[in-house]
């Protein structure tokens, strides 16, 4: 389980930092999901299958295609690799590396020093999830919906457009 | 060791029938389509032209394997084996009988819609690396319908999951002991069938190819293996969803006993497989824009409201 576990961090991170890394913005998506599938794989080992699942279903089958979609949708070309590796020079990237670096230090210390349990609770079924979600958290539930449907009201109104009338006839009427 | 041993002997079993059935559904898929259509289909390799898939395998591995100068080449060599991979993986929660399946995970119908929103990035990525407007074309379309139809697929199966209380799909197949489900969840059924044949981008919604609009679609670089990877790909997703359909609406495995389990399942998917085929050989191909307003106009209202009534209905009789 343990080896398990290693193997899964080490894609993560790796993924996760080719993400950073790459010039070409396709190529950083999809090691984007590489890295979305690896820590849907933690999830899985540490007993949350379904949260696991939903995190593929939602962030790797959904969010990021149409990630992709858009990028696709772009055309960026050579251009944008060529930006892209004149934004990432070492004088932009070392200040926030610092940065991280003290973070993770002291993530590590206070891991290192509680007693915290890491694999706690084995294998956590679709019930008590469903059931934490709908009694104690309810009120974020609610909340995250309405902040959804503000959301899609929002895109409705912004992709919502006047019907174009594209007849040859009916063209002056329209212009009029 | 013995358990892990057997783990491994069935997913290799798995393995061998899968890709064997994929291949001959290539023929009996021609044969039937002829007899639909009154012609006489691949007749002439061997006995009822059967060996018309040994043919096209040999054709398949034959042709000159081209990749074009232009395309993202690791990403063009990725792409079709994704889709192969995903549906592969979603046969691990499938129950083909009692004790003949890989995992009975918990979570298994989520597991199942999981590989299937997975399998969208071979359409998109094999699209986008063609580096050409067709395919281009045929991956953006592809990649609408799917998430769109992928959220309804999802909605219809809830009410079985609120009925049988479980992800798990052992447990939907026993809780169909005294009626199959189709008849509670009609409306399910109806949906996820339409949203099946979506997902899997068979005819009648086969916009992403679309072979009289836009060449070949999101395939249309390929050849070789390669193409053939696509190619099968289809045929197993065609096999997965008659196989979910019958496991969540008729009942899987359960039948009267003179057959044993297996062959009941197998019978059960091999008349939606029959229907796939159905199907494809007398429905016209909707317009894009029309899929994707049914879609979202149509099915999306029909399955939320299914959904409430189930849950209504649930609350009050259990």
């Amino acid at each position: 389980m343990d080896i398990a576990f290693y193997i899964t961090a080490a894609v993560t991170l790796i993924s996760t930092v080719m993400v950073i890394t790459r010039h070409n913005p396709v190529h950083a998506l999809l090691y984007l999901v590489i890295s979305l599938l690896s820590l849907a794989m933690i999830f899985f080992l540490l007993g949350a299958a379904f949260a696991a699942l939903l995190e593929i279903i939602i962030y790797a089958g959904a969010i990021m295609v149409l990630f992709i979609f858009v990028i696709m949708l772009l055309n960026l070309g050579e251009e944008t690799a060529a930006q892209e590796k004149k934004w990432l020079k070492a004088s932009v990237w070392t200040g926030p590396a610092i940065m991280a670096g003290i973070l993770l230090f002291e993530f590590y210390y206070l891991i290192s020093s509680s007693d915290a349990v890491l694999y706690n609770e084995p294998n956590i079924g679709p019930r008590p999830v469903a059931l934490s979600l709908f009694r104690e958290y309810l009120i974020g539930v609610e909340l995250a919906a309405m902040l959804l449907m503000a959301a899609v009201v929002g895109a409705a109104h912004i992709g919502r457009h006047k019907k174009v009338v594209l007849h040859r006839f009916l063209k002056e009427k329209e212009m009029s | 060791m013995n358990e892990i041993f057997r783990y491994i002997l069935m997913i290799v079993i798995m393995l061998f029938t899968l890709t064997t059935i994929a291949a001959w559904l290539i023929w009996l898929e021609r044969r039937m389509l002829a007899l639909w259509q009154d012609r006489y289909g691949p007749n002439r390799a061997g006995p009822f032209g059967l060996l018309i898939v040994a043919a096209d395998t040999i054709k398949l591995f034959f042709k000159e394997d081209w990749i074009p100068p232009f395309a993202d080449k690791v990403i063009f060599v990725i792409a079709p084996t994704i889709v192969a991979a995903a549906v592969l993986m979603s046969f691990v929660v499938v129950p083909f009988a009692p004790g003949i399946l890989v995992s009975d995970l918990n979570v298994g119908l989520l597991f199942f819609l999981a590989m299937s929103s997975l399998g969208v990035y071979s359409i998109v990525l094999g699209g986008w690396a063609s580096n050409n407007k067709y395919s281009l074309l045929g991956a953006l379309r592809g990649a609408s319908q799917m998430i769109s139809y992928e959220v309804f697929m999802g909605l219809s199966l809830m009410g079985v999951v609120m009925l049988s209380g479980s992800f798990r799909l052992t447990d939907i197949v026993l809780a169909q002991k005294d009626y199959w489900f189709v008849f509670t969840q009609p409306v399910g059924f109806v949906l996820f069938l339409i949203a099946g044949i979506a997902e899997t981008h068979r005819l009648p919604f086969d916009i992403p190819e679309a072979e009289s609009e836009l060449v070949a679609g999101f395939h249309s670089e390929y050849s070789g293996m390669k193409f053939g990877m696509f190619f099968i790909g289809e045929y197993l997703g065609i096999t997965l969803v008659s196989a979910m359909v019958v496991t969540v609406f008729f009942g899987g495995w359960l039948g009267p006993s003179f057959l044993p389990p297996l062959v009941w399942f197998a019978l059960k998917t091999f008349v939606f497989i029959l229907l796939f085929i159905l199907l494809r050989a007398s429905l016209p191909r909707p317009r894009y824009d029309q899929l994707m307003e049914y879609g979202w106009k149509i099915i999306l209202p029909i399955a939320l409201l299914n959904l409430l009534i189930t849950g209504a209905v649930a609350l009050l009789m259990y």
